[in-house]
């Protein structure tokens, strides 16, 4: 197969319009679909090819989201964008009371093939209402496909997944990494759900991280390693399906596991995931499980109060250090 | 149900029929409630039938409609087979959604039906990504969306009314007035004149005697007409009256009797009886024998519905597609 160098947001872009060159059903619904700056020149390139399957909402999150889910129950296929990840909360309501219940409670009659894209998470200055990272809080509403890319070419085949998916899908990534570059498969390129990737090996302590934390992880394995300390890095890539399976695997090998997360600590995406190997894997631990994630305050708006919620390598490292001393 | 799309004659008789089942319909409902055999809540249509049934003969095949959570009159207007409706609301397998969803979660999509819904205001967003996917789809459908006055006061729904009309979609908006939201009256909690919001997104406005199924159908047949030609949304108040109250059990102490009685003497039913033996269309025998095939039919489905088993599991099948 081959590969072509390209920013995080490229591959995004080409997984969309790949998927809207072949699936007529496919329309986009919002102007600034991967951000702002550089990013926003992949938006000129699918208005150019598909202008009249574009539609530039007002800012109306909630009806936009409901519109969304009305047009995939009467065939459409739409790819929403919700933009920043706080203001899916105005389309809450939307998203869990109707998108996410639809196949169950019409007896699996009935679906919502539409994916929404959103940006979530700590970035210079976003300050408490443009920070958040909710993806914990759509874990706890059963019926919704949760993607949590961490790489351009995961982010490409996690989209195109997430296009031909049947159900109501939530792609989070993180603005940080719109600008990144990697290497990323040539056509068309679709990942399973629910497989995660060992984004490294070791046989110490497994480090779990989704989104913008599984490069802050591989940051800190990188120190651990200097220290003789080798660490797993384990991106479970979708929340929902989730790879329990690789999430297991991994801790039966190291023993250890810390989790991090961008989510606020209370009931966060590393509480679910700590809890079920506290659940299924406890004999295979030699030490208690560590959490590495937002302290239970908003986001502040100041750059060293910034600094001091967000999970950092360093914070990894002193939490990996800890366990190491316990067993 | 009778196909859509009749001669004005059979339309007219048609539209009778859909009443009639739905009041029958509605009324075994009420019964079974009573007896203790309905999970949870349920809402009515008594009294507002001229609506769903007026609004849901003026569409064909491919035109979808989204609902209310008073929405078993909307669902058997589109042609939902009566004993999957029923056991659905008594939270049987064999009803449309094998007893996930209930009353307020109907999905019959082979019959147009997005589903009725639970949330206030909830069908009009729905109602407005049908009509956004019909226009898409190019093949000149429409879609209907069904919401009560308290709808009116959801943000949500004036988001949609601004989108329809910017977008010029083929959505209908249909607000049964009834009055109330809940046990509120409608006129404490709403500023200004609801028709009026209307003209602020250049929707164009029908006020509808909702009580009488011909100006219904008469005034969605021509809102139906100018959407599938491209003339964009409609938006039409239904004025009438819900006599079973919020939900089955509500005894309606906050309403005003003598007004009630009023309105109950407007009944869209022995109306529409009326026509049609004045117009000579029909005779009082053949009404009264077609009544009675309704209210079999009724009793049947019930009957089978009671007799349906209850959902066993896996609990966690149908969650993704």
């Amino acid at each position: 197969m081959t590969e072509t160098r390209m920013t995080h947001a490229q591959a995004l872009a080409e997984a969309l319009i790949g998927e809207m060159r072949a699936d007529p059903a496919i329309s986009v619904i919002g102007s600034y679909v991967f951000g702002l700056g550089p990013s926003s020149a992949q938006m000129g390139r699918i208005r150019q090819e598909f202008g009249a399957r574009v539609f530039d909402p007002p800012s109306a999150e909630a009806a936009i989201v409901m519109l969304a889910t009305g047009a995939a129950l009467a065939g459409g296929r739409p790819f929403v964008s919700i933009g920043t990840a706080a203001f899916s909360l105005v389309a809450w309501s939307a998203l869990v009371n109707e998108a996410a219940n639809v196949h169950y409670q019409s007896g699996g009659r009935s679906s919502v093939p539409a994916v929404f894209h959103m940006l979530h998470g700590v970035r210079a200055g976003a300050a408490p209402q443009h920070a958040t990272s909710p993806q914990a809080q759509f874990w706890n509403n059963p019926g919704l496909e949760i993607v949590l890319p961490a790489s351009p070419a995961d982010a490409k085949g996690l989209m195109t997944t997430a296009l031909r998916s049947d159900n109501p899908t939530i792609f989070i990534d993180h603005p940080r990494y719109l600008e990144t570059e990697g290497a990323v498969p040539d056509g068309a390129h679709a990942l399973p759900f629910g497989q995660g990737r060992l984004c490294r090996e070791g046989r110490d302590v497994t480090i779990v991280a989704t989104s913008w934390m599984v490069k802050v992880a591989l940051d800190a394995a990188q120190m651990l390693a200097a220290e003789g300390i080798e660490a797993e890095v384990f991106d479970p890539r979708t929340l929902v399906p989730f790879d329990d399976e690789g999430l297991f695997a991994s801790v039966e090998r190291t023993g250890r596991l810390v989790v991090v997360d961008e989510c606020v600590i209370n009931t966060s995406v590393a509480s679910e995931i700590a809890a079920r190997v506290a659940e299924h894997r406890f004999d295979a631990l030699r030490a208690p499980i560590a959490r590495v994630a937002r302290p239970a305050v908003p986001a502040p708006f100041s750059a060293p109060l910034e600094e001091m919620v967000l999970p950092s390598a360093d914070r990894i490292v002193g939490a990996v250090q800890g366990l190491m001393r316990r067993g | 149900m009778q196909a859509r799309r009749l001669p004005a004659e059979q339309a007219m008789l048609a539209r009778y029929r859909a009443m009639v089942l739905i009041r029958r319909f509605e009324e075994r409902v009420q019964s079974l409630f009573r007896a203790g055999r309905v999970p949870g809540l349920t809402h009515l249509c008594i009294g507002q039938e001229a609506v769903a049934a007026g609004v849901c003969s003026a569409l064909r095949p491919g035109d979808r409609i989204a609902s209310t959570h008073r929405g078993h009159g909307h669902s058997l207007a589109m042609g939902a087979d009566p004993d999957r409706l029923m056991a659905e609301i008594l939270g049987r397998e064999t009803g449309y959604g094998g007893g996930r969803g209930g009353s307020m979660h109907v999905f019959d999509a082979a019959n147009g039906n997005l589903g009725t819904n639970g949330i206030v205001g909830g069908a009009v967003p729905l109602g407005l990504g049908a009509a956004l996917a019909a226009r898409n789809a190019g093949k000149g459908a429409v879609a209907v969306a069904f919401f009560g006055d308290g709808a009116m006061n959801q943000g949500v729904v004036l988001e949609c009314f601004n989108m329809a009309a910017l977008w010029r979609l083929p959505l209908i908006l249909v607000c049964e007035h009834n009055g109330y939201g809940e046990f509120t009256a409608s006129d404490d909690v709403t500023a200004g004149e609801l028709s009026a919001r209307g003209a602020a997104f250049d929707l164009p406005v029908q006020d509808i005697d909702g009580m009488d199924v011909e100006a219904v159908h008469q005034a969605t047949a021509a809102a139906v007409d100018s959407a599938r030609q491209g003339g964009g949304p409609g938006l039409l108040f239904c004025r009438a009256w819900r006599f079973s109250g919020h939900h089955a059990g509500d005894g309606q102490d906050y309403k005003d009797d003598a007004e009630s009685r009023a309105w109950r003497a407007r009944d869209p039913i022995p109306r529409q009886r009326a026509r049609l033996i004045d117009e000579g269309l029909e005779t009082d025998e053949s009404l009264t024998a077609l009544e009675a095939e309704i209210s079999d039919r009724v009793q049947a489905a019930a009957r089978r519905a009671l007799g349906a088993p209850e959902p066993s599991g896996p609990l966690h099948e149908k969650l993704f597609a």
